[in-house]
């Protein structure tokens, strides 16, 4: 496989990564999609979950993003996290004790907007906890 | 004549105020220097967020039935302002000169008949618009980013202004604040944020290739209404940074100027204080002598 395909990821805070990369899979709202070189151009929505970076058959990266939106287009791939986490700085305690935390926000919460939040909160959570289980299975 | 320990007492004060003048100066650079580096890092999210956005607003825009956030309420009536200062004073004409605009456009918008709401980020300007338009301000946040402005303090103020749109409490919104320039000048900039008005013409050239090119899961209209939000969040982040850094840029001027006088201040004492002291001595002499003199 001769054409890289141009992977770049940006947080509202800075350009987190720019690099060209063989293949990234990206958790899209509506199901998993990869990204090659010369894939269609499209504009994705993407849920909590996380992106693998492929180099050869290899994945090299795996960062979670917390939802956020990706934009591809035929030589390149521009993912727009909201927040990005490398999955080896994700920490197992750290993230039940968030989870355990924002469930009982959850219960707390008066108004459906605040209810809302906590659940969007929660899910992003619960979504960093099944990258760990899954990563660790592997 | 004046007195001399007096003149003394008055260069030591003047002395220790230049000492913190020009260590303000030299903390009011660095922070500068990290603000505009956050500025810039904040660039290409920003950057690819008006390109999708537009593509997609191309697209929309044919089907005639866009979010709310970019169309409108249909109606003018209710305007929001956000007015964006700083916590903290010493820093020239930043927080005057963005008041004087709060003002002026207040008076102006009333003047069509028109309601006016406040949302103050910032102490300064607050407190400022508080003795003539107490009654406009719906909410004010103070203390935003006084470690290191992040996303999320945007996000806060953002989700505020959310709110009160869903629940109808205002038509349109603005921003008030100061636009980086150079460290010694900030331009005070009124930028609309709904309805979201798309760069027209990057849109249309965008649109033209996008409408052929792209392919949206799930559809436009979703992804447009979760993008939106997301956008207003960026919009005012940016405004926040820009303002940070048009804070320290003032600060940095004006503290400059004030170590500037002090110095100027100092010399003249000296030279007052010296030409005092000389007299006192001439005196004594001529005293010492006509007495001398007299014996």
């Amino acid at each position: 496989m001769a054409d890289k395909v141009e992977f770049e990821l940006v947080s509202p805070e800075k350009l987190l990564k720019s690099q060209p990369v063989d293949m990234v899979v990206v958790p899209g709202s509506e199901g998993d999609f990869g990204v090659l070189a010369g894939h269609s151009p499209m504009i994705s929505t993407v849920r909590p979950g996380v992106i693998d970076v492929y180099e050869g058959d290899r994945v090299v990266d795996r960062v979670f993003v917390a939802g956020g939106f990706a934009e591809v287009t035929e030589a390149r791939c521009t993912v727009l996290a909201e927040e990005a986490v490398a999955l080896t700085d994700l920490d197992r305690a750290t993230v039940e004790k968030q989870i355990k935390d924002l469930s009982e926000d959850v219960d707390d919460s008066k108004s459906d907007a605040e209810r809302a939040a906590a659940e969007s909160k929660l899910a992003v959570a619960r979504a960093k906890l099944d990258a760990l289980t899954q990563s660790s299975a592997h | 004549m004046p007195n001399l320990k007096d003149l003394k007492n008055r260069i030591a004060s003047v002395q220790s105020t230049r000492k913190i003048t020009s260590a303000m100066k030299m903390v009011a650079a660095s922070k500068l220097r990290r603000a505009q580096e956050q500025a810039e890092a904040s660039g290409p999210y920003a950057e690819r967020m008006g390109r999708m956005l537009s593509s997609l607003a191309a697209n929309v825009q044919d089907s005639g039935n866009g979010p709310k956030l970019m169309t409108g309420t249909g109606a003018d009536q209710v305007h929001l302002l956000v007015v964006i200062s700083s916590d903290r004073g010493l820093c020239g004409a930043f927080n005057g000169s963005i008041v004087r605009e709060a003002k002026r456009q207040i008076v102006r918008l009333q003047g069509e008949g028109k309601t006016v709401k406040l949302l103050t980020v910032g102490r300064k300007g607050r407190d400022q618009l508080k003795r003539e338009f107490a009654s406009l301000i719906v909410e004010s946040y103070e203390d935003v980013g006084r470690r290191r402005l992040g996303f999320s303090d945007a996000d806060m103020v953002a989700t505020k202004v959310l709110s009160m749109f869903d629940a109808g409490e205002f038509d349109v919104c603005s921003v008030i604040f100061n636009k980086f320039k150079s460290a010694i000048s900030q331009v005070v900039t009124v930028q609309q944020l709904i309805p979201f008005a798309v760069a027209t013409e990057a849109a249309e050239a965008a649109g033209a290739e996008a409408k052929a090119m792209y392919e949206f899961e799930p559809d436009e209209e979703q992804i447009l209404a979760e993008l939106l939000p997301r956008n207003l969040s960026i919009q005012i982040y940016r405004a926040l940074l820009e303002s940070a850094a048009s804070e320290q840029g003032a600060r940095m001027t004006a503290m400059d100027n004030a170590t500037r006088n002090a110095g100027d201040m100092i010399n003249k004492l000296t030279i007052t204080y010296n030409r005092t002291r000389q007299a006192y001595i001439t005196k004594e002499l001529i005293e010492i002598i006509s007495g001398a003199e007299a014996l």
